[in-house]
């Protein structure tokens, strides 16, 4: 993976997860749970908008955003019951929030599993991440189609 | 050394009452000599954000499954993993979790294929300890590591193969998957990655009961006398019954495993760990699509 597809945020929480032992790994990983954003008021009640991530075994919904700079905005919501697929969903919020529509769809599909997570969580849950970012290129790809 | 069991009267009507204990007894047992409490979650992270006090975590996916043979651990993975927990041979270990306790089940059918006598599950799980309010900590546990020895893993009497589920038609299989798993139409749903099986259906001959139909809303376990309405009047299991239960990748069928075995007391009941992302794949065994059970093929 070649690390000019990362932006820099995202690249900046990979060196954070890299940099730590297995264990504090999960603690990191735990922080990003905690910091899930709520949903902003205006779709709080716009269940209709929210596409489930039928991967991830607990009930997560994205929707993906397109602000009027061209700027993406990830939004997801879990169960506090869930906190990794959480953490999962808030490290991409916060890696992708800003970006243009071209740079997330050019984040490196592979990025979940470089963040080294695969250990200490297990791969079958990585895919996890993986589907929530599939997903939320494939929104954008639909809405810049529409 | 074995703490005392649980009389309630719901239990006793199980077959094998010594297999649970209710939140009351747990609580008020916590910090006896003998006793070890075992967290067990589908989420990795979920006794980080707050366990029962005292509670050692162990994950079903980075503790129990092999990193390198698709299988679980071996012997000496085991001894490792449980003595680093501070469970001796003879330790009564409590297992709960999230989920109606569907990965505590799990945990409790790897314990078993050690020959771990004295397992049971905490009734309810994680879901009903919270619920009634008891005690929740973020305090680390210490732990006291102990020697656990190194036992052979005995699969046969509990774990089905794809040969043994070949040569089991004739008897009953029990899918415990969704009901659109089962069909065959939840793999094929237009656009969508699919559950990482070739095809969608289920295995000739199985009855589909998916597995949280034995669990009440508190997540405890259905009564007896529910858990047969389901399972023999409904299913059409009877006395003597060999059952194989399998569900996607072995685990929700665990929980099944528990309820055949240890509640409703039948014998030599395996769980097909394979499951559906081995038989969906496999090169030459038959499957059946949509909501009948199909014909039982030749055992071969």
């Amino acid at each position: 993976m070649s690390d000019t597809e990362i932006p820099a945020r995202l690249a900046e929480i990979r060196e954070d997860f890299l940099a730590l032992e297995q264990r504090d790994r999960l603690q990191l990983l735990l922080e990003f749970s905690n910091e899930l954003p709520e949903l902003p008021e205006r779709y709080k009640d716009h269940p209709d908008l929210f596409e489930r991530v039928i991967e991830c075994q607990t009930p997560v919904y994205i929707f993906v955003e397109i602000d009027a700079d061209n700027g993406v905005h990830l939004y997801a919501t879990a169960p506090r019951e869930s906190p990794t697929t959480r953490g999962f969903a808030s490290i991409l919020a916060q890696g992708l929030d800003g970006l243009a529509v071209d740079e997330v769809l050019a984040v490196a599909d592979d990025y979940p599993q470089s963040i080294g997570l695969t250990e200490a969580v297990s791969p079958l849950r990585i895919r996890g991440m993986s589907a929530l970012l599939a997903r939320t290129k494939r929104q954008l790809r639909e809405r810049r189609g529409a | 050394m074995s703490v005392d069991l649980d009389p309630s009267d719901k239990f006793s009507a199980y077959a094998h009452p010594e297999r649970l204990v209710s939140t009351d007894w747990l609580q008020q047992r916590l910090g006896t000599p003998g006793l070890v409490v075992v967290e067990s979650d589908e989420d990795v992270l979920l006794y980080e954000t707050g366990h029962i006090p005292g509670a050692v975590k162990i994950d079903w996916h980075t503790d129990l499954n092999d990193p390198v043979q698709r299988d679980f651990i071996g012997s000496e993975a085991f001894a490792g993993v449980a003595g680093s927990k501070g469970i001796a041979r003879d330790s009564t270990v409590v297992i709960y979790g999230d989920k109606n306790n569907w990965w505590a089940a799990y945990a409790l059918w790897v314990f078993t294929l050690f020959g771990h006598e004295d397992v049971r599950l905490l009734d309810g799980g994680r879901d009903k300890w919270i619920a009634e309010g008891l005690p929740i900590t973020t305090d680390p546990t210490t732990v006291t590591p102990l020697e656990y020895p190194v036992i052979p893993r005995n699969d046969a009497p509990i774990r089905a193969l794809k040969e043994d589920v070949l040569a089991h038609f004739g008897n009953p299989l029990i899918d415990v998957r969704s009901p659109e798993e089962y069909s065959g139409a939840r793999s094929s749903m237009p656009a969508y990655p699919d559950e990482g099986a070739l095809r969608g259906g289920h295995i000739p001959s199985a009855a589909s009961v998916p597995w949280a139909r034995a669990a009440a809303p508190d997540a405890t376990f259905r009564s007896r006398e529910e858990l047969d309405a389901i399972y023999k009047d409904e299913a059409g299991l009877t006395e003597g019954d060999k059952v194989i239960a399998y569900c996607r990748v072995g685990e929700r069928s665990s929980h099944t495993w528990f309820v055949l075995t240890h509640l409703l007391g039948f014998e030599g009941v395996r769980n097909y760990d394979g499951s559906w992302v081995e038989w969906g794949n496999a090169v030459r065994v038959p499957i059946v699509v949509g909501s009948e059970p199909g014909a039982a093929p030749a055992p071969r």
